[in-house]
């Protein structure tokens, strides 16, 4: 018998009510094993940040279900750690109160989070910020702080809607090798989304294609190449490959 | 020099103009008046309003004292009911559009028919002013903690759900906080009119207080006591402002921090 898949989603579709009504997803299905790191790739407006909600229980599908770890994950909130696109930090609780809330929100004591909290800043190049309001933070810092936030929440599922968007190329690599190290070591289940092909790529098991509005998955490309994987494997003939592969994709549905 | 020396500075030089224009009234006042020779029943100049002080100098802290304690109980009961309310509002349309009229219409009563009707049914003690401040304070607070309460950030609230939080979670951790500084824009506009309130209650019918003071005063013809009254008044209004106002600060040092910043990057 088959693993139930960390994340499954069958025949999703969504239409916001408007006016004028968008229809976001018309049909997306994907499954990422336990333990794996997908990407979800396509063309903005698509429908990502819709899809992400509705595994965060913060959307509801019209049609088809979505299941985390074999729970109906539809309406239901807390099955996922889930980084919205923007960082969203609370204002009035300084850099370290704002790590802590997913995991205080989840009911670990405050104290033990922001010990495990405080162990991680560096880790997430926040160091000596701890006591620094949001509003004094770069746009680079604010997302880091929300990924800190997403990664202290004890949740086996991590949502995550580009969580780099905000961060200059060599900070983004940097944060890139650093989250494959620390999947690697904890192996919770990653579905991210990115409008960065070489990102989805050097990051992910899978690469999941998306067509453009009213989104659906289109394609779903397997990266095979061994890990870790540094930035200059980016320049492998099997990484132009897939690349090559996953651009193929993206074009077909414009 | 440093960059709060140079902050200090400019505040002073801000308000250079403003003493300026104030020294000036006062002298062109005190000449005026004395060269037409105005009797002092209809308006005292300055000098005379400052003998008047000397005067009453050892009266007024008493009057002062049972002003602010009206005040503040005031200003605390509006608080209290006016974040009750606004959470009530807040909380389901039903309630807004069964209350808000209400609140509105309890607006409307004026204080001249309402101060001598409290005086009345509670006595010449600090009962009905506190009842009056309250009255008058508790209406700005509902408004604008009840905007605070609505006008929260969704999307905080949608992150604060996905993240586990039940409903009293999301109102601990999102909705209070956001209406914090609603609150305290409430709360301003309350204690600006607090010391008033109380002066009305006391000029109706009281034993002690600013009020009765004035009251007195213009019995007597003693329109240069008035005047020290009057100003005594704006200055204890002033630091009830001056003190909200720092509340407001302390309790929301992030936005305070922010500022800073801003201006740094200037
Ligand atoms: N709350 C909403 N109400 C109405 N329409 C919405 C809402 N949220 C998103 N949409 C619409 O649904 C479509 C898909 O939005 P979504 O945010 O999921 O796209 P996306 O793929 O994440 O885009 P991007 O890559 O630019 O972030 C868009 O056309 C958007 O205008
Ligand atoms: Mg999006």
């Amino acid at each position: 018998m088959q693993e139930t898949p960390a994340i499954d989603v069958r025949g999703v579709s969504l239409t916001y009510v408007g006016p004028p009504p968008v229809a976001a997803l018309t049909g997306a299905s994907l499954q990422v094993e336990r333990g794996q790191f997908a990407s979800l790739v396509g063309p903005s407006g698509c429908g990502k940040s819709t899809l992400l909600r509705v595994l965060a229980g913060l959307a509801r599908p019209d049609e088809g279900w979505a299941d985390l770890q074999g729970q109906d994950a539809v309406g239901v909130t807390a099955l996922a750690a889930y980084m919205p696109q923007r960082d969203l930090l609370l204002p009035w609780r300084r850099a370290l109160g704002n790590a802590v809330l997913g995991a205080e929100l989840a009911g670990v004591p405050r104290a033990d989070a922001e010990v495990q909290a405080r162990g991680l800043m560096a880790r997430f190049g926040l160091e000596g910020f701890e006591r620094a309001w949001p509003g004094q933070l770069s746009g680079g810092m604010r997302q880091r702080l929300a990924l800190l936030r997403t990664f202290l929440a004890p949740r086996e599922v991590l949502l995550l809607d580009e969580p780099f968007g905000a961060l200059d190329a060599l900070t983004r690599r940097e944060m890139q090798e650093w989250l494959q190290e620390v999947w690697r070591q904890d192996g919770r289940t990653v579905l991210l989304v990115t409008h960065d092909i070489d990102e989805a790529i050097t990051l992910s098991d899978t690469v999941f294609v998306m067509s453009g509005r009213p989104g659906r998955i289109v394609r779903r490309v397997d990266v095979d190449l061994p890990r870790p994987r540094a930035a200059l494997d980016s320049t492998s003939v099997r990484f132009s490959e897939l690349k090559a592969e996953v651009l193929e994709a993206l074009t077909a549905v414009r | 020099m440093t960059h709060a020396g140079r902050a200090l500075r400019g505040r002073a030089g801000e308000a250079l103009p403003a003493l300026a224009f104030l020294l000036t009234v006062l002298v062109v006042w005190e000449v005026t008046v004395r060269a037409l020779d105005v009797a002092p029943y209809l308006v005292p100049a300055p000098s005379r309003v400052w003998d008047a002080f000397l005067e009453t100098r050892g009266v007024l802290p008493g009057h002062i004292r049972t002003t602010m304690t009206e005040a503040l109980a005031g200003l605390f009961i509006a608080c209290a009911s006016g974040v009750g309310i606004a959470g009530l509002l807040a909380a389901s349309v039903p309630s807004r559009r069964a209350l808000y009229p209400l609140l509105v219409i309890s607006q409307n009563i004026p204080m001249v028919v309402l101060a001598p009707l409290l005086a009345v049914w509670f006595g010449f003690g600090i009962m009905p002013k506190v009842l009056i401040v309250a009255l008058i304070g508790f209406f700005p607070i509902v408004v604008s903690t009840t905007d605070g309460l609505l006008r929260a950030d969704r999307d905080l609230v949608e992150l604060a759900r996905s993240l586990g939080a039940g409903r009293w979670q999301v109102l601990r951790t999102i909705l209070i906080p956001s209406a914090v500084p609603a609150f305290f824009a409430g709360l301003q506009i309350s204690a600006a009119y607090a010391v008033l309130g109380a002066v009305i209650g006391e000029w109706v019918g009281a034993s002690s207080g600013l009020g009765l003071f004035i009251a007195r005063s213009q019995r007597a013809f003693r329109v240069d006591q008035v005047f020290v009254a009057v100003i005594v008044i704006a200055a204890v209004s002033i630091a009830l402002f001056a003190a909200v106002h720092l509340l407001a600060r302390l309790a929301m040092p992030w936005q305070h921090a922010g500022r800073e910043r801003t201006e740094r990057g200037v």
